[in-house]
């Protein structure tokens, strides 16, 4: 490989080393040879690389293996070609996980990129305690997933949640405007399980995972607002646009770039989400919030189905492929 | 922008600004505030229906005494902290040889390593945590410290990888090319020229990885089992929760003091944060 460098670059040995007694130390020699861009650039790839192969491209050929197999925990293997993939396509625990996982996926997406980018323009503008307010409006994304949604947890608790409390409030209360009976107390106030039933379930996941991403669409957002030069909405005003107009036709256009890579990111990281399914419902109530990754879980882990867990996993695979094909190539289209 | 809202009268400003900004951040904020009062009551008052859940009354610290004394916290911070501290060097480690040579070096092969980056680093945890179990426990690694430390960096690398590729490319090439010709090696001009004015995104990428291996779920939850050896998520979820009983008093301490280390570490690096965010992303 040290031979086949095309542009040899001249030796940066010092001068004393030139002078040459009795050839240079092994030390040297190695330094030598990492002044090759070739052989350094190798190099300096070794680490990571070895890390990304032992425990990602490793890992993932075992996985494609085992989800060919009738692995259980603890037993031997054998090879049992499609029979996984084709006994999850007929389960309807599965297909209903799978809806699950693209309906939270778009959903939850769309609303974080429309709240998201209502909290950047709120954040681009001059205000007292701006920088103060946008620490705190990204606190939700710092703090480990699983301690924040065990309060959201508390927070959609049936009886004693605060969610329900302020819905009994209202339920119960009595208003009336100039002596006018608008509402009466409705009486005894029928409690809504968020978390134990299938579509409030599903609902409660969605408005956790948005409150969670909402800060990173917001803060990446916020960025490319800042990019946009003021002369842009000088212009507009001397063309007399409205605000909604400006947004539309100015700030909209040149924030596609920024929003595609988020958006993509976003896709990618909820589309794989666990850790809010695993605290909230564990898939329940019945298995009707499964996603992809919860109920590969359960089978793989909690039932020890190794080869049918890894493949449920796997299902996950030609979706992000998808989504990384798009975003290389979106990519490239940029570079030209 | 500025010069776009003078003309706007107080009212308007209120009802565009004000009042969404104000929903927003009691949204952002509300479920830590809930964390902090709930943690503080004592359980006569949080299991009473009636009481006004968002004042405290009978005000008590039962619950963060239980959690430090009676159960393990403190040893799964430490864990969390050996961990993440550890996972976050190596990642660091390999992250700024990998960037630099993407970055700066041109070899046969290297657009090609940059893509393999950057397609692992949209691989999630979740897809693979069933066969990484598998090569975990043929290491014999199941069960320590090790597990996490040695898988954290896959997730690491590529992101810290991607971020300082993008960092070191904002740096002057003539800056090393100065320091060679002044006789330094390819190897000292990058860790006396690059590796100084690179700080700023060596410490984004360092906050990052520190983050994400502290709140990391998946892979603790699967490649731990003893709760002595566990880390602040998994202990809270898995032993503080017992069957379908919850404390919600020490759950509640358990979730705010995992996340109050992470919120100080933020809190001195917002904008390392907020640059490492953009960064990653934009490349």
């Amino acid at each position: 490989m040290e031979t086949a460098s095309p542009t040899p670059v001249p030796p940066r040995a010092l001068p004393a080393e030139r002078a040459g007694q009795g050839g240079p130390s092994p030390l040297r020699r190695v330094l030598d040879l990492l002044e090759n861009e070739t052989v350094l650039g190798y190099t300096l790839m070794v680490p990571a690389l070895l890390l990304i192969l032992t425990f990602i491209a490793y890992p993932f050929g075992i996985g494609v293996w085992l989800s060919f197999s009738d692995k259980l925990v603890g037993q031997e293997a054998s090879y049992i070609g499609v029979e996984n993939f084709s006994r999850i396509l007929q389960s309807q625990i599965f297909t209903r996980a799978a809806w699950n996982t693209i309906l939270f996926t778009a959903v939850a997406t769309v609303l974080k990129g429309v709240f998201g980018m209502w909290l950047a323009l709120l954040l681009n503008r001059k205000f007292r305690f701006a920088r103060f307010t946008r620490a705190a409006v990204l606190l939700p994304f710092i703090v480990p997933t699983v301690l924040s949604t065990l309060a959201w947890l508390w927070i959609f608790d049936s009886t004693f949640g605060v969610i329900n409390w302020i819905l009994r409030l209202l339920w119960q209360s009595e208003w009336s405007v100039l002596g006018l009976a608008v509402k009466e107390n409705w009486g005894y106030f029928p409690a809504p399980q968020w978390l134990g039933d299938p579509i409030l379930a599903m609902t409660s996941i969605i408005i956790v995972n948005v409150w969670r991403g909402l800060p990173f669409f917001a803060i990446t957002f916020l960025a490319g607002l800042q990019t946009i030069s003021p002369d842009l909405y000088d212009a507009g005003d001397i063309d007399g646009a409205t605000g909604w107009q400006k947004f539309w036709h100015i700030t909209l256009p040149l924030m596609k770039p920024i929003t595609v890579v988020v958006v993509v990111f976003s896709i990618v990281v909820t589309f794989a989400d666990f850790q809010l399914v695993y605290v909230l419902t564990r898939g329940g109530p019945a298995n009707s919030t499964h996603l992809f990754a919860t109920l590969a879980y359960q089978l793989g882990m909690a039932s020890g189905n190794l080869g049918e867990g890894a493949a449920v996993a796997l299902f996950m695979f030609p979706i992000l492929a998808l989504v990384i094909v798009f975003q290389l190539w979106y990519l490239r289209k940029g570079d030209a | 922008m500025g010069a776009a809202y003078l003309g706007e009268t107080y009212w308007r400003r209120l009802i565009v600004f004000y009042i969404p900004m104000f929903m927003f951040l009691a949204a952002m904020l509300f479920p830590f505030y809930w964390m902090t009062v709930t943690s503080v009551k004592a359980d006569a008052e949080l299991y009473n229906a009636k009481a006004i859940p968002f004042l405290v009354f009978d005000f008590t610290l039962d619950h963060w005494i239980y959690l430090f004394r009676e159960t393990l916290y403190i040893r799964w911070a430490l864990n969390t902290l050996f961990i993440a501290t550890v996972s976050t060097a190596i990642s660091l480690f390999a992250g700024t040889l990998a960037g630099y040579s993407l970055a700066r070096l041109r070899f046969p092969g290297s657009s090609t390593f940059g893509i393999s980056i950057f397609v692992t680093y949209l691989v999630p945890p979740t897809l693979l945590f069933i066969p990484l179990a598998g090569v975990v426990s043929d290491l014999r690694l199941y069960d320590s410290p090790w597990a996490l430390i040695l898988t954290y960096p896959t997730f690491l690398v590529p992101f810290s990888t991607w971020l300082l590729m993008g960092y070191f490319r904002t740096i002057p090439r003539e800056m090393e090319e100065c320091a060679r010709i002044d006789g330094a090696t390819r190897l000292q001009a990058f860790v006396k020229v690059v590796l100084p004015l690179g700080l700023p995104g060596l410490i984004s990428a360092g906050i990052f990885s520190f983050t994400l291996s502290w709140n990391e779920f998946l892979y603790a939850l699967v490649f731990i089992s003893s709760p002595e050896q566990k880390t602040i998520p998994v202990g809270v979820v898995s032993e503080l929760i017992k069957g379908d009983v919850f404390f919600w008093g020490s759950l509640m301490a358990g979730a705010l003091f995992g996340s109050v280390p992470v919120a100080i570490v933020y809190s001195f690096f917002v904008e390392h944060y907020v640059s490492g965010i953009t960064g990653a992303v934009k490349g």
